[in-house]
């Protein structure tokens, strides 16, 4: 964008948006959020934060966001420390939390307007900003109207809006399409997208839909019980899991020796895992096995009633890394969160 | 403070003011309790006066200092809930991530309370006057009764909203404000001159603050004003606003700590 002065002196730093160093915090009655979260984020890219509810994604952007202190560990954002200079870091950082925080009463130019002016934008200035905003994200009709009446899409888009009204270096979003409906989710999604490609802006996402990250960050760090477990690119954490996965139904009346005995050893393919009717195995290129697979079970007489070729997903890599199932790992951090102090998610 | 904060308090406040605008409904009923008190009380104890010591001839003129500074009372002990919903609702924690001055999000709750208190003082005022009351202590009276009662509005705003910080229960609030609304009503003068109130309860009054904006109001207002009373009173309520306002800013801080 051409009126994004600021993003030059941006790209000529090149330090890192985001450098956290072994940041623990523990919540009051024992409950640890983070156990040594270390972070690195480079500027201009979209990191995702991924792991289950509890897992203390929330806790680190508290205290990134300078809202938290952590009991020791340092951070800076935008290369600003949190602690000894949290005033810069305010100024540098944009923040999409998790709850709404626009004023209900208030219309959505309001919110906007209110929210430039505690950056110290003030006049013409401000309010060109907010209108451009508005038209930006798709509210300009509603702008006038109390944000009590917008749709839970047209609220999170506001939210947005308001945590862009400064231009800020370093866009935090927490949980951004948590609650809204598909929709709406697929539609944040493309704004996001379109964030993504703004000159310089790093965007720093949580979020505990594996989908999500895939489709949005550039770089995931999958977190659990308080601490990164590991981090890269999504292709590169599917792809350290070994090719895809190749699952096959037999037709009734298989022998389960004879077709791990087909299957074993063919080039390509490991971990032949055969469960009654249901065969699985990895391979390196699904689609280019399937025929060798097919011809093998020929071979052995087992008829094949369907066969389906899936790329690893997120969930695989968040199986392997935390050792645990994602959706297992959910339900199972659903207690000790729910027992934080009042208000506190994490 | 600097002029940065002082324009952000400014922005704050006119934030909250707004919401109080734009909600109508809000404002008329807390005034109903108000004109309940002045017309239903005013003409049931109308005869009380004659036992004397009030100092006036009129029971309504004797009542109406002490309802303002009631209903300055039962509308700021509630700031708690409002800074309880903003806590919920994410506000608080969306400008705690901006660069605006802590003081300014603390002082605006202030300065609305006193806005809010002194519109309200003023309107019962001019309901008093239009059922027949009258003010002898004139504008300056009618002035400090105002202020008494902003003092009395920020004391009790101030302390709501540390309780509201802390506990972060609507409950709490609930129960604690009921359980002290009747007592701080009672005890006082509002209803009944001193020298006929039992003399266990004169002395527990003199401890209310609720009582000390009272009795400053209604000296002022009377013909004759008490200067001792009024500056001892309206001062102790000054001493007693400062510490309420340092609390819950302290409060405020442990606040920021724990999120």
């Amino acid at each position: 964008m051409s009126t994004r002065a600021p993003a030059a002196a941006r790209n000529s730093t090149r330090a890192p948006a985001v450098a956290a160093r072994n940041l623990i915090k523990t919540y009051p009655g024992d409950v640890t959020a983070l156990r040594g979260m270390d972070l690195g984020i480079e500027a201009g890219t979209v990191f995702g934060l991924l792991g289950p509810n509890g897992a203390g994604k929330s806790t680190t952007v508290k205290i990134l966001t300078t809202l938290a202190r952590p009991d020791s560990g340092t951070a800076t954002v935008a290369g600003h420390d949190v602690l000894r200079h949290p005033d810069r870091v305010r100024r540098a950082i944009g923040v999409v939390a998790q709850k709404s925080g626009a004023d209900p009463v208030a219309t959505g130019r309001e919110n906007l307007l209110l929210q430039g002016r505690l950056y110290g934008m003030r006049g013409a200035a401000v309010k060109r900003r907010a209108g451009e905003l508005l038209d930006r994200f798709d509210l300009a009709d509603a702008g006038d109207r109390q944000v009590k009446g917008y749709s839970g899409g047209m609220q999170r888009r506001l939210d947005v809006a308001l945590g862009l009204v400064h231009r800020p270096e370093v866009l935090f979003l927490d949980e951004p399409t948590t609650g809204l409906d598909p929709e709406a989710r697929t539609a944040m999604w493309e704004e996001i997208a379109r964030l993504a490609g703004d000159e310089g802006l790093t965007i720093v996402l949580t979020t505990h839909y594996l989908e999500e990250a895939d489709r949005l960050a550039e770089r995931i760090a999958i977190v659990d019980r308080g601490r990164i477990v590991v981090e890269g690119t999504p292709d590169e954490l599917k792809g350290e899991l070994r090719g895809d996965a190749v699952h096959m139904e037999l037709r009734a009346g298989v022998d389960t020796g004879a077709v791990t005995t087909a299957l074993t050893g063919l080039p390509g393919v490991h971990e032949v895992l055969v469960d009654g009717g249901r065969v699985s195995v990895r391979a390196e290129d699904g689609a280019a096995a399937v025929p060798v697979l097919l011809a093998a079970l020929e071979r052995a007489g087992a008829a094949v009633a369907a066969a389906t070729v899936a790329r690893p997903s997120l969930d695989d890599v968040y199986l392997r890394y935390a050792g645990r199932r994602f959706s297992e790992a959910e339900t199972a951090d659903a207690r000790p969160a729910a027992a934080t102090p009042a208000g506190g998610t994490r | 403070m600097s002029t940065q904060a002082l324009a952000q308090t400014w922005y704050m406040t006119q934030r909250r003011l707004m919401a109080v605008v734009r909600q109508p409904v809000f404002l008329a009923i807390s005034l109903v309790q108000p004109v309940i008190w002045l017309f239903l009380f005013g003409n049931l104890f109308k005869k009380v006066v004659e036992l004397g010591g009030f100092g006036t001839t009129s029971y309504l003129d004797y009542l109406i200092p002490g309802i303002v500074v009631m209903s300055a009372l039962g509308s700021s002990m509630w700031a708690g809930m409002g800074t309880l919903e903003e806590i919920e609702r994410g506000t608080l924690n969306r400008f705690l991530t901006t660069p605006v001055s802590r003081n300014a999000l603390m002082n605006a709750n202030v300065v609305e309370n006193g806005i809010g208190t002194a519109v309200q003082s003023v309107v019962i005022l001019l309901l008093g006057r239009a059922a027949g009351a009258s003010y002898p202590g004139g504008a300056g009276g009618l002035l400090i009764l105002v202020l008494a009662s902003v003092l009395l509005g920020a004391v009790f705003g101030a302390l709501s909203n540390a309780l509201g910080m802390l506990v972060r229960r609507r409950e709490s609030i609930i129960g604690i404000n009921t359980f002290l609304l009747l007592p701080l009503t009672f005890l006082s003068s509002s209803f009944m001159a001193p020298s006929q109130m039992p003399s266990w309860m004169r002395h527990v009054a003199d401890f209310n603050p609720v009582n000390w904006a009272m009795v400053a109001g209604r000296s002022a207002l009377s013909a004759d004003p008490d200067r001792w009373l009024v500056l001892s009173r309206g001062g102790a309520l000054l001493v007693l606003a400062v510490i309420a306002v340092g609390l819950s800013t302290r409060t405020f801080r442990s606040y920021q700590k724990s999120v």
